[in-house]
């Protein structure tokens, strides 16, 4: 952008869900080799309507219906790209991803790694997750601690209006498959924005500060970022004042970014919406401990989602993170012997 | 209970269906009653002589071959070997209907179909050796990698054949599962989006009798596993897959029916496996040896040689040449195989990410270290 003439593209206000759909829509006009596909993201533009208004513009072989066959989904996936499609597959929602475990695990994770890099495969899977909107059953996995355990698979997770369409974009151009994750209760969340404006974030691999803050570090990402934001202002009147580190993503991980803030706050809480127990966090807190033993005046805690099935709506309040959750939690960060 | 009888249900609310249109040639889609057959018929009468000479020298090499893979495993320089004695017909007609664009999608069984093709033996063999997963660049040979899940790698062929139509290429996947691999969710999904896409895809079932242990009865209720073809609207084939002038002519015909947009066809080869599954495998728990050797009168490479014999096409000298040929691919088999592999550990962090995490390239460290330690 050299003209200085050129008028500034007006940031309007736009929900997380445009932005994921217009980061397709680009990728679309820019790239003939980008095809979408899923269960009802032509017509109908997709469930949540993420997917909306694609098939139109680009026709049913760009944006395509296909049969509800998870496995034969992200299977047919792999065949396009090793014939150098770029697909952007949607799962509708987390749990009605697991059929398709066995094309993710067994293929698309190692497709690279058994062919010695000649055969990379530049597919994208976005997968609405998480809670929080009163979905039954079914509808509210965080299932990201399957998918960080398992090499070759980049799983990104954005929080914000502006990275759900950096990353996104970020994503289908990655010549490695990249686990998408869309926290779901955020698809709503609404932000003053423009596509047209130069990308302000940084790509796959970097974690963001979102709050500055010298007390202890809140280590977050997805649907516990707004929370912990909250969290943090209230925990101003408690005279803790948090730092708030976004993680943006879970593999490849921004250790450093981490351990810088955790180096300078001196005590870390860790929050997801996964269960504790193997979760990401869990991982989080050992790199942590590993890294800054010395700096820490208090173990790394964790506040997680408990370790169960996922509760039914009506009692999802009480196993989802929430702000109080968050500070009972950092008050015990004030360790003593 | 009718629904006008069910409470709440108003006449008013009397709903007709928009029409539904199902295929209304199902007859043509079924299989044939009996698997269809060539060689020992009047059908033989048309062969083409120098393609069937050309199938002979490839079945002999075959046989050659699997006997070579399993002494070596017998040597320990393969850590497992699935033989497909029995089932060279199979294995060698899937790749002659095949053009050089076409792609293959074989199952761990299929290195032999991965030889006809033109690879390298070792190189088909070096998952089975044991020192690197796929030996060969895929897109190189257009031969997808051996796949060891079964089933797994079948819509792998249908996305690669729809990509390639969608790019206004006229090119044919074929895929090849085994009996067992039919009974798993991946073969139907394969099967239905292959039907919905109209993608130009061939699946070959070889069935050999087993999956391990397994007999076909307590696979599947199926008349035949061809029949499964018929409710995803495709035509199932039943075929002799001992007989390789029946196989290429089948074959031939489902590539041509794809590559000119008639969709995907279901083949089912009925054939036996010779072997044990693998060298770990006690075939004398689950099959007679009078189970064997009735099957032994039926050997794909003695049917193809009687007939041609018969026929004047093939002589002492033509089955000579094949002969030598065959060890000669044998013989460079085996000094392929008896060089050890020279093996860099650090390769194993080489391939996961296009970029090294921080987290790998650590690890990577970790190793060399560990390496040159034990050097010292
Ligand atoms: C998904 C999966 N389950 C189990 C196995 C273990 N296994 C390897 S071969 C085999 C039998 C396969 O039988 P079939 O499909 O008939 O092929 P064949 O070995 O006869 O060629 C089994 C169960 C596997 N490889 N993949």
């Amino acid at each position: 952008m050299t003209t200085t003439t050129a008028a500034r593209p007006v940031a309007k206000p736009a929900t997380m869900a445009q932005a994921l759909g217009r980061a397709m829509r680009d990728a679309m006009a820019e790239d003939p080799t980008v095809h979408v596909m899923g269960e009802d993201v032509g017509t109908l533009g997709g469930v949540f309507r993420i997917t909306d208004g694609l098939a139109k513009e680009f026709g049913d072989d760009r944006c395509t219906d296909t049969p509800l066959a998870e496995a034969g989904i992200l299977g047919a996936a792999v065949g396009m790209a090793m014939y150098g499609l770029r697909p952007v597959v949607e799962m509708q929602f987390d749990a009605f991803a697991y059929p398709a475990f066995e094309q993710l695990i067994s293929h698309v994770a190692k497709m690279r790694n058994r062919t010695r890099g000649a055969m990379p495969l530049p597919i994208t899977i976005r997968v609405p997750y998480g809670g929080g909107i009163g979905g039954v059953e079914h509808h509210c996995d965080s299932s990201e601690a399957y998918y960080v355990a398992t090499p070759g698979l980049t799983v990104v997770t954005p929080a914000t209006v502006e990275d759900a369409y950096g990353l996104l974009r970020a994503s289908i151009a990655s010549d490695d498959p990249v686990i998408f994750l869309e926290p779901k209760r955020l698809y709503w969340s609404k932000a003053d924005w423009s596509p047209e404006t130069p990308a302000a974030v940084p790509g796959i691999g970097k974690a963001l500060v979102r709050r500055a803050g010298t007390s202890a570090t809140l280590i977050t990402y997805g649907p516990s970022l707004p929370v912990c934001l909250e969290a943090a202002e209230a925990a101003r009147e408690e005279g803790w004042d948090l730092e708030v580190v976004d993680l943006r993503s879970l593999v490849p991980f921004d250790e450093e970014t981490v351990v810088a803030s955790v180096r300078r706050t001196g005590r870390a809480v860790v929050v997801h919406e996964a269960g504790g127990f193997g979760g990401p966090g869990a991982e989080i807190a050992a790199r942590v401990t590993e890294r800054c033993f010395h700096h820490l005046e208090a173990p790394v805690l964790r506040v997680t989602g408990f370790d169960i099935p996922y509760p039914p709506p009506m009692l999802e309040k009480h196993h989802l993170p929430g702000v109080d959750r968050i500070l009972d939690t950092v008050a015990r960060l004030q360790w003593e012997n | 209970m009718t629904v006008q009888e069910l409470p709440g249900a108003g006449a008013s609310h009397r709903f007709t269906p928009p029409a539904w249109s199902p295929r209304t040639d199902a007859a043509p889609l079924l299989p044939d009653p009996e698997p269809y057959r060539v060689l020992g018929t009047p059908a033989a009468d048309g062969l083409d002589p120098e393609l069937m000479r050309r199938c002979y020298a490839e079945l002999v090499r075959g046989r050659r071959y699997n006997a070579q893979a399993t002494a070596l495993t017998k040597q320990g320089r393969l850590a497992v070997y699935p033989s497909t004695v029995g089932q060279e017909a199979c294995e060698i007609a899937a790749a002659m209907v095949l053009e050089e664009r076409d792609w293959l999608f074989p199952s761990y069984r299929d290195t032999l179909a991965a030889v006809a093709r033109g690879l390298d033996p070792v190189q088909a063999l070096t998952l089975l050796r044991g020192d690197w997963h796929t030996g060969y660049d895929p897109r190189e040979h257009r031969i997808a990698p051996l796949s060891t899940p079964l089933a797994t790698q079948l819509p792998h062929a249908v996305g690669l054949a729809h990509a390639a139509r969608l790019r206004g290429d006229d090119v044919v996947a074929l895929a090849m599962v085994g009996d067992g691999g039919t009974s798993e969710g991946d073969f139907h999904e394969a099967m239905n989006f292959a039907a919905v896409w109209q993608a130009p895809v061939v699946f070959l079932v070889q069935n050999n009798g087993f999956a391990i242990s397994v007999p076909l009865a307590k696979q599947t209720a199926a008349p035949t596993l061809a029949h499964k073809a018929v409710g995803y609207g495709m035509p199932g084939r039943l075929v002799d897959g001992n007989d390789i002038a029946a196989m290429h002519e089948v074959l031939s015909e489902a590539v041509r029916r794809a590559r000119s947009g008639g969709g995907p066809t279901m083949i089912e080869a009925v054939t036996y496996r010779m072997e044990a599954h693998t060298n770990a495998d006690d075939a004398t728990r689950y099959r007679s040896d009078a189970e064997v050797e009735a099957w032994k009168a039926h050997d794909p490479v003695a049917l193809l040689e009687r007939e041609l014999t018969a026929r004047g096409l093939l002589d002492a000298e033509g089955i000579q040449a094949a002969k030598d040929a065959a060890d000669a691919m044998a013989a460079a088999l085996r000094d392929g195989m008896n060089a050890d592999p020279v093996l860099d550990p650090m390769d194993l962090f080489a391939h996961v990410y296009e970029e090294q995490t921080d987290r790998l390239r650590e690890q990577a460290e970790m190793l060399r270290a560990e390496l040159e330690a034990g050097n010292e």
